[in-house]
């Protein structure tokens, strides 16, 4: 459903990507694993549009993205640091997001709009709210217009752990409606309980894709930390 | 049946306006447009009721108008672009075309100013001096703020650092208001012996800020005082084609710098 065709991406002297060649599947969810710069959020906003890679094209259900943006309304983005105008109110940044996608036929989740108890903080101005009730309000967001691709970069990332967990519940669910997730997190218990595969990048480079089972099996640990920390390992010596 | 009634599509569906119109929201609420407008009111009606001929108002006006309106406008839409980088990028991940979302923003920005000034200047010269000059007076404000507006865009796409936009800002401010006419100057004192008189009309055509001074100059009949090349102006701008050409400049002014900005923001990393 989402091809990456051999991508390449430099900033200045830095090869962030390079020839990344990819292909996701729905009913998959993704966990992209790597160290700190290994370019995960680069391969992510690749899809997104936001960064132009240099070399190779990406297609989203057989179709090249270019600057054709509509596919853009099937991917639900929650970023690494949720950032929006500082003016506006949590309501207001709601109603702006419904008015601005103007799908009249695909019906509102707002289960996590409640689920996080939002409406009751609607007044509050963006600029006033601390990091976990951005990540919040970013998770609503991505979930808000129910898309088939959904891409969360570390979503539990500065979420309490009540809130991570309606979170994780909530991608569990979802996961059962035949989408595709792309999950970045350091946290490995949490990508454990939610991925069905795993992508691991170093330096830009894709060192494997797999399904979870098949890396477990070959490196012989059950918890998928251990099995990372083994290629880690095994790749740094 | 709802359904049918939703889309019932209005021009204000078109997706660059809807993000004009958050834009423009988002600037009301910064009370620094607010500000613009009440400064450009005060001085405006200052500048009529201290002179007894609306003329010589005019004429202070229009000092203030050349000066101030560019640096309002580039300085302002410049801080105001990069302030809202998260406005632009929650944007990108949305199911809409890059340059919908850069010109929404530009028609955000240019009401708003457009507006500031309309009222702020337009209405004093509409009680003051309700004629054709009023008129070309608050014409030639408005060309010169989406003009500036088009210029803070380009100087926005050309530096990802803030700093360095505001300066490229600021420089081509001091460039079109202050520079320029002192380089022309000089180039005139030096090729004294040559007929310069027509490579100075073309010069004008470079710098939005000399287009609408000449206008204005021929409006409030000052050109009288500028001799040959004076008379030189009145004939060429006075008539209708070189008239038409000044506005079409200005057009070019407004449109190439957004056009340019565009074509890079459309490539743009985030």
């Amino acid at each position: 459903m989402l091809d990456i065709r051999h991508i390449s991406k430099t900033f200045g002297k830095l090869e962030v990507l390079k020839n990344v060649h990819i292909g996701f599947e729905r009913g998959q969810a993704v966990a992209i694993i790597g160290p700190n710069g290994s370019g995960k959020t680069t391969l992510i906003k690749s899809i997104l549009g936001m960064v132009v890679p240099e070399r190779g094209s990406i297609a989203f259900q057989g179709q090249t993205i270019g600057q054709d943006a509509g596919y853009r309304r099937h991917i639900g983005y929650m970023p690494q640091i949720g950032r929006y105008p500082d003016n506006m109110q949590i309501g207001q940044l709601f109603d702006m997001m419904r008015d601005l996608r103007n799908d009249t036929d695909t019906t509102l989740d707002e289960e996590l709009i409640h689920a996080y108890r939002l409406p009751d903080i609607y007044q509050k101005s963006m600029r006033t709210l601390s990091g976990g009730t951005r990540q919040k309000v970013s998770a609503a967001l991505a979930f808000l217009f129910s898309p088939p691709v959904m891409i969360l970069d570390e979503p539990t990332a500065g979420l309490d752990p009540l809130s991570a967990e309606i979170l994780k519940e909530k991608v569990q669910r979802e996961k059962q409606r035949n989408k595709l997730f792309l999950v970045t997190s350091h946290i490995m218990s949490d990508l454990e309980e939610l991925a069905t595969d795993v992508l691991y990048l170093v330096e830009g480079r894709v060192v494997f894709f797999k399904s979870l089972n098949t890396l477990k099996t070959e490196t012989g640990e059950e918890r998928l930390g251990r099995a990372i920390a083994q290629i880690m390992q095994t790749h740094a010596s | 049946m709802e359904k049918a009634e939703n889309h019932k599509a209005g021009i204000l569906d078109l997706p660059m306006l809807k993000i004009a119109k958050y834009v423009v929201y988002d600037i009301l609420r910064n009370k620094f447009v607010l500000a613009y407008l009440l400064f450009l009111l005060l001085v405006s009606m200052s500048f009529f009721n201290l002179e007894s001929d609306p003329a010589k108002g005019m004429m202070s006006l229009l000092n203030i108008i050349l000066i101030v309106l560019p640096l309002v406008s580039i300085v302002f839409a410049t801080i105001h672009l990069y302030n809202s980088y998260e406005f632009t990028e929650l944007m990108l991940a949305q199911p809409l075309r890059r340059s919908d979302i850069f010109l929404g923003q530009y028609l955000g920005m240019a009401a708003s100013l457009c507006i500031a000034f309309g009222i702020g200047v337009g209405v004093p010269v509409l009680l003051y001096e309700g004629t054709m000059r009023g008129a070309i007076l608050v014409g030639c404000g408005l060309l010169l703020t989406l003009a500036f507006v088009s210029l803070a865009f380009l100087s926005t796409v050309l530096a990802r650092d803030k700093a360095r936009g505001i300066g490229i800002a600021l420089l081509l401010w001091f460039f079109c208001t202050i520079l320029y006419d002192g380089l022309v100057l000089m180039g005139m004192f030096a090729f004294s012996d040559y007929p310069l008189e027509k490579v100075i009309i073309g010069l004008a055509f470079l710098n939005p800020v000399d287009l609408a001074r000449i206008a204005m100059l021929l409006q409030l009949d000052a050109a009288a005082l500028m001799g040959y090349t004076g008379a030189l102006f009145q004939h060429f701008f006075g008539s209708f084609w070189g008239g038409g050409l000044s506005v079409l400049a200005m057009l070019v002014w407004i449109v190439a710098p957004l056009w340019v900005a565009t074509r890079i923001f459309r490539k743009k990393d985030i």
